[in-house]
């Protein structure tokens, strides 16, 4: 999960028919600005918001609706026993510094991510490969120690983008990538520019040049869209606005879901969250749709596990942890702890945390337990909570697609540390049967939705507002990405 | 009496009693969340209508008015307690190694703007209200030392003090027994001062989310926190800030009263 | 004078190291590591460690501050952890907009300030003078950041006049540019012009009180023209005092309006690298501030030396 990427929310459609528009130029708006433009060196998902499918694409890439197609790679094929991957480049594709990029590109790209000394910061993703091979200019070949399901799924990640080696000393400040968009300009604290790149081997964008403005501030944001200043707002962070820009003739409002589950993350180490039925009385004690018709002024899709639910797979289970707070306290009473206790709710910066962790706090009063809240800075959150694991409870939202698997890590944050999981994730890993891969997460989700690992709050539904003009905009957001590649304006 | 002072008391009296009842008394409880009754405009049952998590603002205000006042009563009192000490000090050992220092000191905690202090210390410690006081006294404590010193500096040339030497009382003595005594009034009219000061602090570092906790209500995170529904929800926006207006405005009423009152130069030069 | 100036220098000197010390250990004990920061949850123990080395941040605590304040004295702040460029670089673009900002509202402040104090003073306990006093009263206590997202609410949502906050940039031209510093000129300027209002006011009354006002009085003249010949001129020092005063309030107050206009200035780069563990750039930053405070009033000291010869012996 990355921590940072809950702000972002849409990617644009990427064919649309004959657009003659008026205006070649747009101002998108996000909150968040990169730390610097190399998406595979860090976390930080606002890299992926400006640059991924625009200036940098990777061999695969994600579809509007979450499925994996063929991104620098046109095709490719995969041996019987799933060790071997064979990879067909498109053709004349070149940098925007005007070199060719080929199956050496290729390999530098892959063999840089997955270095003992490399930065990137999902090196998990490349854990499987043993070999990458550029068997000639448009061939490559990428080599298993072990079958991996998602091999395909992992590529299309912003981290595993295709990066040109001339380019690397200077990528955090001028990245050079192969996509339809150019790196033009940076005006740090306030804005990115792009600019269409002429000599594109795919379809051309649309637009001319896309200007990334970064607005951290919701009332500033609010602000700007109402006065303006921007065209997009892509991940609006003050959902209460979303009415007044629904009446507004001047706007539209595309409400897409995201990959963010949010949930109650609990230390289960810690006493007294080791105990299950104290977590079950948690999960027994919290109104779900209180917080979000409170926190997310009604957007967001509760939710029983870690799953998001509109993955085929999802399975409900938010019946097993319905709102009860009788049963909560009967409880308690049950593991000793018939009088309350005390404990620290640690909350991270978005307001769906800061909102959410008063009213869960005032929730958890109703059946005794009391909470100290402390805001902390994603700094802070990071070297306590997700380092030193110093916290009872916190709410965060965990964005990147398809992480069930962190449950298998015992020493990732909420301490979960679950034999019989650990064995589910590690045959899911290794299956590439669609059926089997179902049948697998069915039981994976009941697994930890019965142990109450966490308390599971909802999917994050990030609103973005648009100009009513704006065309191409994706609806959903299976990556952190704002897929300017379509986006054009309607006359 | 001026009316200044009258209209400045009546005020500062408002939001003290306020914060006082609030101990006893709210007309609803604000910890207890009534989402569906959230952002309601003002109405018999809620004077001053209900915030984002439908808390009555009325009861909030006169919580928050006790967070304000604790805090900044508490820095004023950490300002004097260190700051007094250090002005007599000052001013009985003028001239030497110790007033040089002392004053400088004064300086170099002057240089540090205030809501730097309080950004670093909770930067380092994290945000609370106790970081709060603790940033605002810091920047209070040369305010009292300078104005002590400069006030003492010309009492230690009156002749009672001068006899008290002659009778061989020390340093210590003098200032506590002839000295301090004779800045109170000053002491007391900078206080109502700082204490306004310290509220206007105290929201805006609760404003930027140094100040107190959630669920504490305090003024300023009121306003940051319902500030992106104050285009379609004035009343969210009017009522904290009024509330933080008024009490400053009551409390620089209130210092400018009490120095006509107490100084009689100042009384006479008015006339 | 030279004695003076020069005993004034070294107290400057000592107050900027003392200063920088205070600094570099308050900041370097805030937790929060910048590597994990940068690389996120998903990183890895031998990542970070790679990371925290490129950054120099494996040294010890004593070299780390030599090697920050030897730095600045070449005028080399070091590289920001998480932009990875020069930190030089970054405040050098953002002064342009926090340095124009404070300017201008201390220009807004005094010229309100100006007219207001000498005209409530000329006309004492007439209805200007109340009126202005009420204003001022209301305008001291009135929070900034209330008065800035009112300003907002007013300005820029409903009538339109405004950008909502953020910065044209220079090279939009010199008109744009300050039309976005303009209400948060104001909402900074406020407080301030009312302060020196009210300071203009009392010192001008006070120096007419003083005798040889009332002797030019005697002598035939009005007293309007007494406070224009005569006056003004000497109420002008607890005036410049508090200007110069100001400017740390400025400062500070800017903090908070850049971020309510999110002016993309000093004051929110303090914040933001707060917020992402980028020491570096905190450090800079605040020594940069306090400098400037120190410095302002190492001026102000000196100009009143020269204005006031009696003022030298007390240094």
């Amino acid at each position: 999960m990355t921590f940072m990427k809950f702000a972002t929310a849409s990617a644009l459609a990427m064919m649309v028919a004959g657009a003659a528009a008026a205006k070649s130029d747009i101002t998108l708006a996000m909150q968040l600005e990169p730390p610097h433009l190399d998406p595979t060196s860090a976390a930080a998902g606002a890299i992926d918001s400006v640059l991924y499918s625009n200036v940098f694409e990777g061999l695969t890439r994600f579809a509007s609706d979450g499925s994996i197609i063929p991104g620098l790679a046109q095709s490719w094929e995969i041996s019987d026993d799933g060790l071997t991957y064979t990879f067909k480049l498109a053709e004349g594709v070149s940098f925007h510094d005007g070199t060719s990029m080929d199956a050496e590109d290729v390999k530098f790209s892959l063999d840089r991510a997955r270095a003992e000394d490399s930065a990137n910061a999902q090196k998990a993703l490349f854990g499987s490969i043993a070999e990458v091979e550029a068997v000639d200019a448009s061939t490559v070949k990428i080599t298993l120690s072990a079958p991996n399901g998602s091999l395909l799924f992992n590529l299309a990640w912003g981290d595993a983008v295709i990066v040109a080696p001339e380019s690397i000393e200077n990528i955090k400040q001028a990245p050079v990538g192969t996509g339809a968009f150019k790196f033009a300009n940076w005006v740090q604290g306030d804005n990115i520019t792009l600019e269409r790149n002429p000599d594109y081997w795919g379809t051309p964008a649309k637009l001319d040049k896309v200007t990334f403005k970064f607005i951290s501030d919701p009332t500033a944001a609010f602000a700007a869209v109402m006065a303006e200043d921007v065209d997009v707002f892509a991940g609006y962070p003050a959902p209460e606005n979303v009415p007044q820009f629904e009446a507004d003739a001047r706007f539209q409002v595309i409400v897409g879901n995201t990959e963010g589950e949010t949930i109650l993350s609990t230390n289960n180490k810690m006493p007294p969250f080791d105990n299950v039925k104290v977590r079950a009385a948690l999960a027994h004690a919290i109104d779900r749709q209180a917080i979000v018709d409170g926190a997310m002024f009604g957007l967001g899709t509760p939710i029983g596990t870690h799953f998001a639910p509109h993955h085929p797979d999802y399975v409900d289970l938010t019946a097993e942890s319905a709102y009860d707070p009788e049963k909560a306290k009967a409880l308690l009473a049950e593991a000793g702890f018939g009088d309350g206790f005390t404990t620290t709710l640690k909350l991270p910066p978005p307001s769906y945390a800061r909102r959410g962790g008063e009213i869960i706090a005032a929730q958890l009063r109703e059946v005794g337990i009391q909470t100290e809240i402390t805001n902390l800075e994603w700094a802070q959150w990071l070297e306590e909570v997700f380092k030193g694991k110093d916290y009872g409870l916190t709410i965060v939202s965990h964005t990147e697609p398809m992480d069930i698997g962190i449950y298998a890590r015992p020493d990732y944050y909420f301490q979960y540390d679950d034999a019989e999981f650990q064995a589910m994730n590690t045959a899911l890993e290794a299956e590439a049967d669609v059926a089997k891969r179902s049948a697998l997460l069915d039981k994976m989700q009941r697994k930890i939705a019965g142990d109450y690992v966490n308390g599971y709050l909802f999917q994050l539904a990030i609103p973005t507002i648009a100009k009513a003009g704006v065309r191409g905009l994706w609806e959903n957001a299976p990556t952190q990405a704002n897929d300017m590649t379509g986006v054009y304006w309607a006359e | 009496m001026s009316r200044s002072l009258v209209i400045g008391a009546v005020l500062s009296a408002v939001f003290v009693l306020a914060a006082l009842v609030s101990f006893v008394w709210t007309p609803y409880d604000v910890l207890g969340l009534d989402i569906p009754n959230k952002l309601k405009e003002p109405s018999a049952a809620h004077w001053l209508g209900t915030d984002h998590f439908g808390r009555d603002i009325f009861s909030m205000i006169m919580v928050g008015a006790r967070t304000s006042i604790a805090v900044a009563i508490v820095a004023v009192g950490i300002g004097m307690l260190l700051g007094v000490p250090l002005g007599l000090a000052a001013a009985a050992r003028t001239g030497t190694l110790l007033d040089e220092v002392i004053m400088r000191g004064n300086d170099l905690v002057f240089a540090f703007p205030s809501l730097l202090i309080a950004i670093m210390i909770t930067a380092v410690f994290g945000a609370s209200a106790v970081n709060a006081i603790i940033a605002i006294g810091i920047f209070n404590i040369p305010v009292f030392a300078r104005l002590v010193r400069g006030a003492a500096l010309s009492l230690w040339t009156r002749d009672y003090v001068l006899a008290a030497r002659v009778s061989g009382k020390g340093a210590a003595r003098i200032s506590l027994e002839h000295i301090l005594p004779n800045v109170t009034n000053l002491l007391i009219v900078q206080g109502t001062i700082q204490f306004s000061l310290g509220i206007l602090a105290e929201a805006g570092l609760s404003y930027v989310g140094l100040g107190a906790q959630p669920p504490t209500p305090s003024w300023g995170r009121m306003l940051a926190e319902s500030q992106t529904m104050f285009s379609f929800k004035p009343h969210l926006a009017v009522f904290p800030g009024l509330a933080i207006l008024l009490t400053v405005l009551g409390l620089n009423l209130l210092g400018d009263g009490l120095r006509d009152a107490l100084d009689p130069r100042l009384r006479r030069a008015k006339r | 004078m030279l004695r003076f100036v020069a005993r004034r220098l070294v107290s400057l000197l000592v107050s900027l190291a003392v200063a920088s010390c205070v600094i570099f250990v308050f900041v370097e004990v805030v937790p929060g590591d910048p590597a994990a920061y940068m690389l996120g949850l998903n990183a890895q123990e031998d990542t970070l460690n790679a990371l925290r080395e490129q950054l120099g941040l494996n040294g010890t605590l004593l070299e780390r501050y030599l090697n920050w304040v030897g730095g600045m004295l070449r005028g080399d702040f070091g590289t920001s952890y998480t932009y990875r460029t020069p930190v030089s670089e970054m405040i050098g673009e953002r002064m342009w907009i926090s340095l124009p900002l404070a300017i201008y509202a201390l220009t807004l402040s005094t010229l309100i300030a100006f007219p207001a104090g000498i005209w409530a003073a000329s006309q004492r306990g007439s209805l200007v003078d109340v009126l202005v006093m009420g204003f001022t009263q209301l305008g001291v206590a009135i929070p900034n950041f209330w008065f800035a997202m009112l300003m907002v609410l007013l300005f820029a949502i409903n009538l339109r006049w405004f950008s909502a906050g953020g910065f044209a940039g220079w090279e939009a031209g010199f008109g744009p540019a300050l039309k976005s510093l303009t209400l948060p000129a104001i909402a900074l300027a406020l407080p301030q012009a009312s302060i020196l209002a009210r300071v203009m006011r009392s010192s001008l009354l006070d120096t007419l009180g003083e005798d040889y006002i009332r002797t030019a009085r005697a002598k035939g003249l009005s007293r309007r023209q007494a406070l224009w010949r005569h006056a003004l001129r000497n109420a002008l020092i607890p005036v410049l005092t508090i200007i110069g005063l100001q400017f740390s309030f400025l400062m500070a107050g800017a903090i908070i309006i850049e971020n309510v206009f999110y002016l993309p200035g000093l004051g929110r780069l303090v914040f933001q690298s707060i917020a992402a563990r980028d020491l570096i750039v905190v450090e800079s930053v605040v020594m940069l501030l306090v400098f400037a405070v120190i410095v302002v009033n190492f001026l102000v000291d000196v100009a009143y030396a020269l204005v006031d010869p009696r003022l030298r012996v007390r240094a």
